[in-house]
């Protein structure tokens, strides 16, 4: 077998630019396949990094009625749902999918928040000291929240980046004061998410998908909440999952926890799935290009009966060949198993030559239009193995021509 | 007896037209002997060499290779027995452009399924029987006519067959090198390998110790 080899790649080098021609169409369909495969699989990777943040993979839980999320301040909190006790929290922070988790009450759209006349329009969130840590934000003005803020009942407030912006243009905002509901607030401190997160914005698309949920934060002692908002308002959970693939998992399992405390009639905790989210933008994104790949599948075709074409050729040229050998002793099965393997490895080589090509190719239109790429390493080696078996299937009736030659008529051609 | 054929007809069909090409041959040749056919050009010597050879199948009559009926035979079976017992030496040498001088003669042994390492030492044993110890890595096109025979000699020996099969092996040779290669098949004779020759060369068929002759499809 490995001498078969060995000879085929021998004939293949004595007639290098036939062999090149011939692999031409396996290169070009193999090539265009994985410069598509790659294209397909750099934007995938970047919608899931921009959707969850690589290495943060947070994942938010919220109170829904029936399909549509609660919002206590005009429905009231109803009889059967209660905040969320201790106990409920130990036992989702102890899921093996859950690397930490913290509970939160939150207003998406605040309508009471001020300073002076200006008005914020962003979220309101009670958060607790290790909410930051969990959500994989980081301080970098001011101070962050500590337990003594809680304890101690302290009117402080974080702001994000926007809310700041809006409230104190131009300023600093540490020290100085807002009002919710009336009562005077002072800015502690500024945050933003860890530098490790930063979404790539390159079309509107893009914007309006990464940028919406970024209309401004701005986060309080849970304590003071009620003094604000309302009292004993059911928190939602924030937690973050182990690793990105846990993610759908640990949302399920702790929001299952914490619907079974709900004695209330169609009132469930639901996680905000950000990593299936990203799925079906991905499978979007796909979806138009796995088309492209049927168009490329074509050229393969083409290539393979280019690769019987030459093949034909090469056991006429090698009749006399093929004659002599089996005079001296070849079986029938030994002519098909060389032919076959010289289709095979003449294939396979075209098919590595694409990988290469379509790499690069990817890399050339990345670079050009600013479209991700990222090598598939599974879908490199089942194109070369598809390359292989494309080699076989076509070279299958040369070889099978080859193999029934008459030695007689082979040895008198002259 | 190594080749044993009992009124041996071929015909070959030509369209509406079945032309005989052997007519009621009948053959004996022990083990040791050195046969030489002799005949025109188209009195059937190629047809009763494919023959011997199980290269073809007669018509009808009974041949016995080694004692064998072979006319039942299916392909892959007449390829082993082809491998094991038959050297062939062709009028165009035949040899593999692509391959060494001794990359060619290992080839039967490759058939035989030989370790490539006894293959190679069994080959460079062969070219240096033939004289061409100093030409092993060398092409056929890098060889001469009277030095490719010899090194067909050396591919149909590798094996040690007991029957050599060759037609015109001095056809295409210059009268030096036909020497040469005829005085090889004397050795080989000596040796103990049966030889049958075809010729149409009365000179080359003196080499023999049997001479038959063909006309027209009936051996004489
Ligand atoms: N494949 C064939 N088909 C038809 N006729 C053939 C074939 N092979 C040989 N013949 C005929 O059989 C006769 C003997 O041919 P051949 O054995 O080649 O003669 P030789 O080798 O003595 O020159 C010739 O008349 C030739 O034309
Ligand atoms: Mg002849």
């Amino acid at each position: 077998m490995f001498e078969n080899i060995a000879l085929a790649f021998q004939g293949i080098w004595s007639h290098k630019l036939r062999s090149f021609l011939t692999m031409l169409g396996i290169i070009i369909g193999i090539g265009s396949i994985i410069a598509i495969v790659s294209t397909i699989k750099g934007t995938n990777e970047q919608i899931k990094e921009n959707l969850i943040g690589s290495g943060n993979n947070t994942v938010s839980i919220s109170i829904y009625r029936g399909d549509s999320p609660m919002s206590f301040d005009y429905e009231g909190v109803p009889d059967g749902l209660t905040q969320i006790t201790e106990e409920t929290m130990s036992k989702i922070q102890a899921l093996k999918e859950v690397a930490a988790a913290t509970k939160y009450v939150e207003r998406t759209y605040s309508g009471n928040v001020f300073r002076g006349d200006t008005a914020y329009n962003g979220a309101v969130r009670g958060i607790e000291p290790d909410y930051f840590s969990v959500a994989g934000y980081e301080v970098y003005l001011g101070r962050t929240l500590e337990d003594s803020d809680l304890a101690g009942y302290t009117k402080v407030a974080i702001l994000d980046a926007t809310a700041a912006a809006t409230l104190f243009p131009n300023e600093n905002p540490v020290g100085k004061t807002l009002e919710v509901a009336g009562e005077p607030f002072t800015v502690a401190g500024l945050v933003r998410k860890s530098s490790r997160f930063e979404p790539v914005i390159k079309t509107f698309k893009d914007y309006n998908t990464y940028m919406s949920r970024s209309a401004g934060e701005i986060f309080i002692p849970s304590a003071v909440w009620p003094v604000v908002y309302m009292y004993d308002e059911p928190e939602k959970v924030l937690l973050r999952a182990t690793d990105t693939d846990s993610m759908t998992d640990a949302g399920k399992k702790a929001a299952d926890i914490l619907s079974g405390t709900v004695t209330a009639q169609d009132i469930t905790y639901r996680s905000e799935d950000l990593l299936e989210q990203a799925k079906k933008l991905q499978d979007l994104s796909s979806s138009t290009n796995k088309q492209l790949i049927w168009i490329a599948s074509i050229s393969l075709l083409v290539g393979g009966i280019g690769v019987m074409n030459i093949m034909l050729v090469s056991v006429t040229e090698r009749t006399r060949e093929i004659g002599l050998k089996k005079a001296i002793g070849a079986k029938k099965a030994r002519i098909l198993r060389q032919f076959l393997t010289e289709a095979a490895v003449l294939t396979s080589i075209g098919g590595l030559i694409g990988v290469g090509a379509g790499i690069i190719m990817a890399r050339v239109v990345s670079g050009m239009s600013g479209a991700p790429m990222a090598i598939d390493v599974t879908a490199s080696a089942i194109a070369v193995a598809f390359s292989m078996v494309i080699g076989i299937v076509f070279g299958f009736i040369p070889a099978v021509k080859a193999s029934n030659l008459n030695p007689i008529e082979a040895l008198r051609r002259d | 007896m190594i080749i044993e054929m009992t009124d041996v007809n071929k015909d070959y069909i030509q369209g509406k037209m079945t032309v005989p090409a052997l007519k009621h041959v009948n053959l004996q040749v022990e083990e040791g002997d050195y046969l030489a056919i002799m005949g025109p050009s188209g009195s059937g010597k190629t047809t009763l060499m494919n023959i011997i050879g199980l290269l073809d199948v007669q018509t009808s009559g009974t041949y016995l290779l080694d004692g064998n009926r072979v006319d039942t035979l299916n392909d892959s079976a007449l390829a082993v027995l082809r491998n094991r017992l038959i050297g062939f030496v062709f009028q165009q040498f035949n040899l593999l452009p692509k391959l060494s001088a001794q990359d060619n003669v290992a080839l039967p042994l490759l058939y035989a399924n030989v370790p490539k390492k006894e293959r190679r030492e069994r080959a460079a044993a062969a070219l240096e029987k033939v004289g061409l110890a100093d030409r092993m890595n060398f092409r056929p096109n890098q060889l001469s006519g009277g030095q490719c025979q010899r090194v067909a000699i050396a591919r149909a020996m590798v094996g040690g067959p007991k029957l050599l099969l060759a037609d015109e092996p001095t056809g295409a040779l210059d009268s030096k090198s036909g020497e040469q290669v005829m005085e090889l098949f004397s050795q080989l004779n000596a040796e103990g390998t049966t030889i049958v020759l075809i010729t149409h060369d009365q000179k080359v068929s003196t080499y023999a110790r049997v001479t038959r002759h063909i006309f027209d499809g009936e051996l004489r």
